[in-house]
């Protein structure tokens, strides 16, 4: 997704409390672009997903340039309200986010 | 330690497949030891909630016969940790029961140990009031009542209860919930490899062979020795690269630099990674900082209710135009039935309706909206009692097929595709613990079982 603007995004449940998001950008540009982007702070973040700032985690790995993302997932795993067991589906409303931003 | 120390890991989890010819392409390397997971929370809380195994047994014990004649081929043990999905006592008997089976067949004298990690619930509530169960985040409350409510609680275990194992002799191990990266890494930790190359090899390989860039063509062993870890991709069409190996620590980890574990916690901030080949990377610089207090990860699952769901299908154009509306009045009208007849309020049941094809997934995060040419709406009703889950099913069922638009005049029939067209899904589960308990010894939490076969 968003392979056009030089990025693709995944999500994954990392436990059953936590979900994280990994930005995978095709160069070093890209990185430098995104990591200063206001729709990947942790503000932006947590109202995207019904999460709270202060547990949102950013991590800019400039050797792979990746920047992940991780927050308390919106539902626990499995429990009655979740919809994705895996957690995959959430990248893509930050990728249509994003998307929408022309970030 | 003698020279180096290499850890072959087949699969990512056993019962998950097994490519043969390339576990016999990475047999003629010689590895010390053959080492995998068999469980993860992936799966949901059903699995740890009711104690069983996702996979067949029939599978299990198929792969088991291809590793426990390897193993004795070599002389190496065989390791397998997180038993039967969730790791449960259950799970453990089922593997050691599986492995008994195999050995009988094939005639071997081996020494199995099963290590049992379920905690009773009188355990954890002692730990609480001692001040020794501690919050993860997000922070939840817990209180003996919901620790009384866990069907299962498990303590995920580090290096040590293995290398006690394999100190008693034990040619095989089965063991209950542990950190995928404790099962890979207790060898070498145990030959005196350094504990961060040891514990960092154990993370990389944790999913086998997902670290490759080609994780369909390729198995992966790593040679662990006194300076760091080389990590190879075995199969000819198998490669790796630097940043195929670093970014493993990125999957299913909140935390790509620091990874927490019983004891202590592997620290990769100052890692590198070097190709030595297309089919191998070198890795030095790995940290491992040992905890002041040795701690274990509790997972809990308790019940959350009788679950039961009707799968329908809309189909009419007018309905698809008209869906919010026509599903917000079935929900209405389902509500109030339910109190009328059943005289139990919202409190006492959940009921949710998936819209299929519209936003199902994501629900009210979804932002797109399409035109679909049908829609399943896929009731799902829970509610503490059986037989109430039942009847709100029962109740339910003539409005899925038939509910109309309010000026419809002739009754609409939507799709059933299934009869019966309800499904009774049983109890289901809920993780309830995100906590470690501290441990005054590895081992504490544990339990050991040696069985010598042929004996």
């Amino acid at each position: 997704m968003s392979r056009s603007q030089g990025y693709e995004i995944r999500s994954k449940s990392a436990g059953p409390f936590w979900l994280t998001f990994d930005v995978f950008c095709a160069d070093a540009e890209t990185f430098g672009r995104l990591c200063g982007d206001p729709h990947l702070s942790a503000p932006s973040m947590a109202a995207l997903f019904h999460s709270d700032p202060e547990q949102v985690r950013i991590f800019h790995m400039a050797p792979l340039n990746v920047i992940k993302i991780s927050l308390p997932r919106p539902v626990v795993q499995g429990s009655v309200a979740d919809r994705d067991m895996h957690g995959a589906q959430w990248g893509y409303v930050l990728a249509e986010e994003l998307a929408r931003a022309g970030v | 330690m003698k020279n180096s120390i290499k850890v072959l890991v087949p699969t990512g989890c056993i019962g998950s497949g097994l490519r043969l010819d390339l576990f016999e392409q990475a047999l003629l390397e010689k590895p010390d030891v053959i080492a995998m997971d068999g469980g993860s929370t992936d799966s949901g809380p059903y699995y740890l909630g009711t104690g069983k195994t996702k996979g067949s047994a029939a599978v299990l014990k198929a792969e088991l016969l291809v590793y426990m004649r390897a193993r004795a081929e070599l002389g190496v043990p065989l390791i397998i940790g997180s038993s039967g999905t969730c790791g449960s006592d259950a799970g453990v008997d089922l593997l050691r029961g599986l492995c008994l089976e195999v050995a009988a067949e094939l005639g071997q004298n081996v020494k199995i140990a099963a290590i049992y990690g379920e905690q009773d619930a009188a355990t954890v509530t002692q730990a609480l009031a001692d001040g020794r169960v501690l919050p993860l985040n997000p922070v939840r409350p817990i209180d003996e009542a919901l620790i009384e409510r866990c069907t299962h609680i498990v303590a995920a275990m580090g290096v040590e209860p293995f290398i006690h194992a394999l100190q008693q002799g034990a040619d095989i191990i089965v063991a209950g919930r542990a950190t995928d990266t404790a099962v890979l890494a207790c060898l070498p930790v145990m030959r005196g490899a350094p504990a961060g190359p040891a514990w960092h090899a154990g993370k990389t390989m944790e999913c086998g062979a997902q670290c490759t860039t080609t994780p369909a063509d390729a198995m992966v062993m790593a040679e662990i020795d006194d300076r760091g870890f080389t990590i190879t991709a075995i199969g000819d069409q198998a490669r790796l690269t630097p940043q195929s190996v670093m970014a493993h620590m990125l999957y299913e980890n909140s935390n790509p630099l620091l990874l927490v574990e019983p004891g202590g916690a592997l620290n990769v901030e100052a890692a590198t990674y070097t190709a030595l080949s297309e089919r191998s990377v070198r890795v030095e610089g790995s940290v491992w900082e040992p905890a002041e207090r040795y701690t274990v990860k509790l997972e809990g699952a308790a019940p959350a209710g009788y679950q039961s769901v009707l799968l329908s299908v809309v189909r009419g154009p007018e309905y698809i135009a008209r869906f919010d509306e026509w599903l917000g009045q079935l929900d209405d009208v389902m509500r109030k039935r339910i109190e009328k007849n059943l005289g139990i309020g919202p409190a006492d049941y959940d009921l949710q309706f998936r819209a299929i094809g519209k936003n199902s997934a994501l629900g009210a995060l979804e932002p797109q909206v399409g035109t679909p040419v049908e829609i399943g709406v896929l009731a799902i009703a829970t509610s503490p009692d059986e037989s109430r889950t039942r009847d709100i099913l029962a109740l339910l069922n003539p409005y899925m097929l038939h509910f109309p638009l309010p000026e419809d005049e002739e009754l609409p029939t939507h799709a059933f595709p299934l009869s019966p067209a309800s499904m009774d899904r049983g109890l289901i589960y809920e993780f309830a613990l995100n906590h470690v308990m501290v441990v005054p010894d590895p081992l504490s939490p544990f339990r050991f079982d040696f069985t010598v076969t042929g004996a």
